[in-house]
């Protein structure tokens, strides 16, 4: 059997069951080698990059923690002067760098319409610097700046809907995945890859150390979001939401608590006392979505 | 070669156009717009084979520069004072990754409150960033330093980034007459860019890597060494660039300093009234010279010393100043100093900040106190504010 | 000056670019786990689910099905509890 070559190598120091390279190991795998990377700090540079070890086997960049998207125009602009135009360019950022500090740079980059493909993967915090909240932080997480207390029940702001407002952008091309479905995602990368102009997909990687669950069930959760309506599997070619595609629908999606209750980051709901409206209203908002999306069956 | 009459704007954007650059990612702001303008104009039309990047931000500007020329391509850009300052922390970046990128900035003064006028703290306030620093005094000088920054930073043994000084308002939107060089000279003196180290599939490597205790002081000191080898390869491009091109650079010009008991130390358009002054004053028999600084980073302080340790007294004029202490120049001047066994008194004059014209009474005065610290024997007042208008204070 | 994790003092670089892609194998994160992924070929149908959930990537195809390389795999139990066969078994690491 020939040996497929890895272009995210072993060695890397993320945290055992960590759904970043999970990620990233199906993105450049697909993608294939003629590619530049370009990362921006957070956890995927820094357990990739410690000199004078590198876990990359295609060309990468890290510049800052802001401008992933900036860096990658760059590269995209000069690749293509110095007529290497197939090369593909990938900009990876987490969460973070993409929905908060980083999100004038990725909507400079959509705007000017580079041919560079934008992945956000979202672990819903600042996970490098200890799990800080974030725009991407969903309501009624807990967080160590929106900590669970007395007076608090964590997150009290809904997660900021960042691959719709790419799409606004009238992008050809946008796309929500995760790693639990390697298959969509490898379809969704090569979609992206094959349209011509800026795509943005945004990838959910469940984080152990951040969600506080046990490590081996980074993809099941993955899955469980996926199927309690949680994080929605969808295609968009431009910005007319009506030809949005949903690449899974659901037959008897399951309740919210059934994800819920699987993470430490959302103990608090459940424990000393069942926080039920707070449960009832997350459960309510994923009603309307998926109503909204069309996702159930 | 064509004599025409520019802007200092269009100078540096001329500049930078004979230097054939393959990426340019810029965004506007007074007084630097009219330099992508300029190059948006000239692309637009057919003149010059570059990609611009309308980037939405000044630190959006740096990190496109920063990854087009990881790629190997040719890159500029130009800014000034707010954009400087808002893109700071990828000037550090570019500089510990030896990116060769050169930048013209229209030195202008920073908020607040805002100014849009001539000063210098913009690009003095990043002379810890690892770039080098040239300052032109006149727009001949705003095209040739573009071209020399280019030959500079692309030597191997440099490898950094640069930023030319021009300043606001005083050259950028003043015009004057300059010498074109001939494009084909050009492309004899400054080739092709070819690095060694560049994004490329066919051999991948990791730019930016994290350097943990173990490693970053051995990064840094190595940058250090790099910066300090340019004083010496910018010698050998002046030199070069004075047979190529017939006009002499020194990174300190000194004009009637040999006998001169007074020397005043200025950069930038000053420098012109300055040796307006000089002449006025030497007419009435004062001793007193002037020394033009054209490269600031790396610091020449050995020619410092050299031209100025036989005058009574160095006045530091400092278009800048670092509140809490002084002049930027001023500290560095004194610093050569002293640890030499003997030399001149040494004294600050803060002069012309947020655009503040600087007169040729502002350099009699200038020469009247320093003589006075002479007679004195001591400098009461180190650092001193030239041009104060007292009464609205 | 002590060594840094697994690797060797190495000469710095230009700027601190890393010409040896992939150079992250020199560490070996295997001594990370305290469980040992164990697979049983009886029961193995090459889904190469393991394989493509691995996050080290230290899963290979071959012939005679997946094959762990236990230099680095970190234990995290990702490929056991995603095997649809219950192929594989976590056990306590023994030294």
């Amino acid at each position: 059997m020939e040996e497929e070559k890895e272009l995210f190598s072993k060695g890397h120091r993320a945290c055992a069951g960590c759904g970043e390279p999970i990620a990233v190991r199906t993105i450049l795998n697909e993608a294939g080698p003629n590619t530049v990377a370009i990362v921006c700090t957070g956890c995927l540079e820094v357990v990739s990059t410690g000199w004078p070890e590198t876990a990359w086997e295609v060309p990468l960049i890290h510049a800052a923690f802001e401008n992933s998207a900036s860096v990658a125009s760059g590269v995209e602009v000069a690749l293509r002067k110095l007529g290497k135009k197939d090369t593909n360019v990938i900009a990876f950022g987490g969460d973070g760098g993409t929905f908060d500090i980083g999100f004038q740079a990725l909507s400079g980059m959509l705007e000017r319409g580079h041919n560079v493909k934008y992945v956000c993967l979202d672990n819903e915090a600042y996970m490098n610097t200890g799990i800080q909240r974030c725009s991407s932080t969903p309501y009624g997480a807990s967080t160590t700046t929106s900590p669970a207390g007395k007076c608090s029940i964590g997150e009290d702001r809904p997660k900021k809907p960042l691959a719709a407002i790419c799409a606004s952008h009238d992008i050809p091309y946008t796309a929500t995945a995760t790693i639990a479905y390697p298959e969509d995602l490898k379809k969704k990368v090569r979609t992206a890859i094959d349209t011509k102009g800026p795509c943005f997909i945004h990838v959910l990687v469940p984080c152990p150390t951040g969600w506080r669950f046990s490590s081996e069930k980074t993809v099941e959760l993955a899955k469980l979001a996926v199927e309690t309506g949680v994080f929605v599997l969808w295609e968009l070619k431009g910005s007319n939401f009506n030809n949005i595609n949903i690449t899974k629908k659901l037959r008897g999606r399951k309740p919210v608590t059934e994800y819920l209750k699987t993470q430490g980051r959302f103990r608090h709901l459940f424990r000393p006392e069942i926080k039920q409206d707070v449960i009832d209203k997350i459960q309510r908002d994923i009603d309307e979505k998926c109503k909204r999306f069309g996702v159930d069956l | 070669m064509a004599k025409i009459t520019i802007r200092g704007n269009m100078a540096t954007a001329l500049g930078a156009k004979l230097c054939r650059p393959d990426v340019v990612p810029a965004y506007p702001i007074t007084p630097s717009t009219l330099f992508p303008e300029k190059i948006s104009e000239y692309i637009a039309d057919g003149e010059m084979d570059a990609e611009m990047i309308r980037v939405e931000s000044e630190h959006s500007a740096m990190s496109a520069c920063i990854g087009a020329s990881a790629c190997g391509a040719r890159v500029c850009t130009a800014s000034a004072s707010q954009g400087i300052a808002l893109m700071s922390e990828m000037m550090f970046i570019a500089a510990g990754m030896r990116l060769p990128i050169v930048m013209a900035v229209g030195n202008r003064a920073l908020s607040a409150p805002i100014n849009i006028w001539c000063d210098h703290q913009d690009t003095i306030s990043q002379r810890d960033t690892g770039w080098l620093q040239f300052y032109a005094e006149k727009n001949q000088e705003g095209v040739d330093l573009m071209i020399i920054a280019f030959k500079v930073c692309e030597d191997k043994r440099v490898l950094l980034p640069a930023t030319v000084g021009i300043d606001a308002f005083v050259l950028t939107h003043t015009i004057e007459a300059v010498d074109v060089p001939d494009q084909k000279l050009v492309d004899e003196f400054l080739p092709k860019y070819k690095p060694e180290l560049y994004l490329d599939p066919s051999k991948p490597m990791t730019f930016g890597s994290f350097g943990t205790p173990e490693f970053y002081q051995e990064f840094k000191y190595a940058q250090t060494k790099a910066i300090e080898k340019a004083s010496e390869v910018i010698d050998e491009v002046f030199a070069e660039f004075k047979e190529k091109f017939g006009r002499e650079y020194k990174k300190i010009t000194p004009y009637k300093c040999e006998d001169a008991d007074v020397i005043i130390l200025t950069m930038g358009s000053m420098s012109g009234t300055a040796r307006a002054a000089v002449n006025k004053m030497r007419e009435e028999g004062k001793k007193v010279g002037c020394c033009k600084l054209t490269v600031y980073r790396p610091f020449p302080g050995k020619e410092i010393v050299d031209l100025t340790k036989n005058a009574r007294v160095i006045a530091v004029l400092d278009r800048d100043i670092s509140p809490g202490f002084g002049g930027a120049l001023y500290g560095e001047v004194a610093a050569q100093f002293i640890n030499e066994s003997k030399h001149p008194l040494i004294t600050n004059y803060i002069i012309g900040l947020g655009g503040r014209d600087v007169l040729i009474e502002d350099f009699e005065e200038i020469y009247d106190k320093s003589i006075d610290a002479v007679k004195k024997g001591r400098v009461e007042k180190p650092v001193e504010w030239i041009h104060l208008n007292k009464e609205v204070l | 000056m002590k060594k840094q994790g697994g690797s060797k003092m190495v000469k710095i670089t230009l700027g601190a670019i890393n010409e040896v892609a992939g150079s992250s194998k020199n560490y070996k994160t295997g001594n990370w786990r305290t469980l040992k992924p164990v697979i049983d070929k009886e029961k193995c149908k090459k889904c190469w689910i393991c394989y493509k959930f691995c996050p080290e990537g230290c899963i290979k195809k071959t012939d005679d099905g997946p094959v762990i390389d236990y230099d680095y795999c970190k234990g995290c139990g990702i490929c056991a509890n995603e095997c649809p066969f219950k192929a594989i078994q976590m056990v306590m690491e023994e030294r």
